[in-house]
């Protein structure tokens, strides 16, 4: 009796099976990026016929797509900083003040979030071509920031939060002056969270593609390039390459982002949790 | 005044802080009301009461963080009005002692006086000086989140005493701290202040803390000042009933006022009879009646055939047991209420069963008069 039972309790063989599946439905795909990347086949196919480099030595000789990596540098670098701006702000607002209307603003900054991309990209292309701007990197931007900023607030909200205020109080009784203890204490605090929001608001923005495919112009960013790379099926070794970096480079940066964002969330609430 | 107390005699008498009338308001509701004190250079003074009493506000306004809504302030004969935190000869030790958790212990002492460049060999001594006062001599380049809650409250000191300040501010320091500690810390911040010379004002809600360290203390209540005397004339004469209950347990009787005179009170009570004693500082008639009151411990258990010249016999109705002493509560006839009386178990007062008829003895100097 006891054994029938023990199979189904936490730990037992099925829930280990389990996970294991769950795994593989989860990274399976993923897995086949890297492995085609490096097959001698251009066709992505089993058998695997011998490694390469071939592919991955090819793309810096493709000027298409080093103007896309440049597009896609430009703009992560400025819907990054120009949302994390914004994003500290808000956060600083919303976790050092009590007014009305608190949670309902905060809930509306944090609601693209959950909205169909589609739709807020169809939506920006409409509001754009309103207001006469003509399509371009800049409009990709704007998208951008929108959808970064709930990343944005998400990372700044949990390196703020418990923020003691005395600390600041502290610095002022020293003698400090109110730009000194900015430099001097609030600025090192939240450091960490503020290199986090940068990191995770370009990785969103290096891999986003519908917004970018409805608000650009003539200049492509990553994705779209790779989208049109698709088309010919004798360049498709050449993005499964491409796509492989680019998933390397988000895997890290978010990983870096998540360690900074725990970092400064444990050093304000070491601080200001204990006795509060 | 009534007496002076040996502190008193030996202190210079300058006045270290005025505080003149001064009021904070929050809308309608005052947080201090009408307040006036003269803290003097080189006291240790607390601002004693429960929370909300206005001590907090009236601390927070001395170090510049709040302004008050009228009145003013001065330090060492400065006004203070219109002169910010960062520009004022005070420092703190706040509540949360709001260590710098990036900074190690030496850049945390160091913090203010970097501002002051007084060159790296100058800094490092001071800051070797003010670690060695707090005793944490060779943790100067522990991090800041790994000390224990004792050691942040002495980094937090060191932090302040470093920039040698006229006035140094304690905010509840020690209420972090579990018990044993905290008792270590009085004796250890009295011992400094005395060392270091520095006017303390600190700021607790813990009547036993207030009376071990102070030089001299004040009592407030809904934002007013109540008393302002020595630990042993607030304990012994307090100037009313709550101000005599905030700082322990004491038997009130009611009584009618016979006689007054500017030092004395004659009174007539249940019980005690007709009693002559000493007013307190700033008694306030308010009427006919006042209250006359006894610590429980000024009571004392008559053994066997043991006389005294006053005494009282009733009956014990409630008996508990604290280790080193013992309440009892005991019903007297012709007392409107019972009294209670804490006995050191020396002699067996924890074998005292419940419905013995014992006597008590009580010395007539331990009886005082108070407003209601």
């Amino acid at each position: 009796m006891k054994g029938r039972f023990a199979r189904f309790l936490p730990g037992g063989r099925w829930l280990g099976l389990y996970a294991l599946v769950y795994v593989i439905f989860l990274y399976l795909p993923v897995i086949f990026l890297p492995i085609f990347s490096v097959n001698t086949a251009a066709t992505p196919k089993f058998p695997l016929t011998g490694f390469t480099w071939k592919w991955y030595e090819q793309l810096p000789h493709t000027p298409a797509l080093l103007d896309a990596a440049w597009n896609s540098l430009v703009v992560g670098i400025s819907a990054s900083v120009l949302s994390t701006v914004f994003g500290i702000l808000a956060a600083r607002a919303i976790t050092r003040y009590r007014f009305p209307g608190r949670r309902p603003i905060n809930g509306l900054i944090m609601a693209p979030l959950v909205l169909p991309e589609i739709i807020i990209a169809i939506s920006m292309l409409l509001v754009m071509l309103q207001l006469g701007l003509s399509l371009s990197l800049f409009t990709v931007v704007l998208g951008h920031i929108l959808i970064c900023i709930p990343y944005s607030m998400t990372v700044l909200t949990s390196g703020f939060e418990g923020f003691d205020r005395s600390l600041e109080e502290a610095s002022a009784d020293l003698g400090e002056t109110a730009f000194g203890t900015f430099r001097r204490v609030t600025l090192p605090m939240v450091a960490p969270a503020i290199i986090s929001s940068l990191l995770v608001s370009f990785t969103i923005s290096l891999d986003e593609f519908m917004i970018a495919f409805f608000l650009t112009g003539t200049e492509p960013t990553l994705p779209i390039y790779i989208w049109g790379q698709l088309r010919f099926a004798a360049k498709l070794p050449g993005v499964l390459a491409l796509g492989t970096l680019l998933l390397l480079a988000s895997f890290l940066m978010m990983t870096l982002a998540e360690i900074l964002r725990r970092r400064a969330a444990n050093r304000a609430h070491t601080e200001g949790g204990v006795y509060a | 005044m009534p007496e002076r107390t040996i502190s008193d005699r030996t202190m210079p008498d300058r006045v270290m802080i005025e505080i003149d009338r001064v009021t904070r308001s929050y809308g309608a509701f005052k947080a201090l009301d009408d307040a006036n004190l003269t803290i003097r250079e080189g006291e240790f003074f607390s601002l004693l009461g429960p929370s909300g009493c206005g001590k907090t506000t009236l601390l927070r306004m001395i170090a510049g963080f709040d302004n008050p809504t009228t009145g003013t302030i001065a330090v060492d004969g400065q006004p203070m009005a219109g002169i910010p935190a960062n520009r004022r000869p005070t420092n703190m030790v706040f509540q949360s002692y709001a260590i710098f958790p990036h900074l190690n212990v030496e850049q945390n002492v160091a913090y203010g006086l970097k501002r002051l460049k007084l060159g790296t060999a100058e800094e490092r001594r001071r800051v070797e000086e003010a670690l060695a006062q707090v005793s944490l001599t060779g943790l100067g380049k522990r991090g800041a989140t790994e000390l224990s809650g004792g050691q942040r409250q002495r980094v937090a000191l060191a932090r302040a005493l470093v920039m040698r300040p006229k006035v140094l501010l304690l905010d509840e320091p020690l209420s972090a701290l579990d018990k044993k500690l905290r008792e270590q810390m009085q004796v250890e911040l009295r011992r400094l202040q005395k060392a270091v010379g520095i006017t303390f004002v600190l700021v607790t809600h813990d009547q036993y803390e207030a009376l071990a360290m102070s030089d001299r203390i004040a009592v407030m209540f809904g934002g007013r000042i109540a008393q302002v005397d020595s630990p042993k004339d607030i304990y012994q004469r307090p100037v009313n009933r709550q101000v005599a209950d905030f700082l322990g347990g004491m038997n009130f009787v009611r009584a009618d006022i016979v006689d007054e005179t500017g030092t004395s009170l004659t009174v007539d009570t249940l019980g005690f009879g007709r009693v002559r004693t000493d007013k307190p500082s700033a008694f306030v008639r308010n009427g006919g009646t006042a209250t006359l009151g006894i610590r429980p411990e000024r009571l004392r258990v008559l053994w066997d055939d043991e006389r005294s010249e006053f005494e009282v016999a009733g009956e014990v109705v409630e008996r508990h047991y604290f280790g080193e002493v013992t309440h009892l509560v005991v019903k007297i006839p012709g007392f409107e209420a019972p009294l209670s009386v804490i006995e050191t178990n020396d002699f067996g007062a924890d074998d005292l069963p419940l419905g013995a008829e014992i006597r008590l003895a009580y010395d007539p100097e331990a009886l005082v008069a108070m407003a209601d």
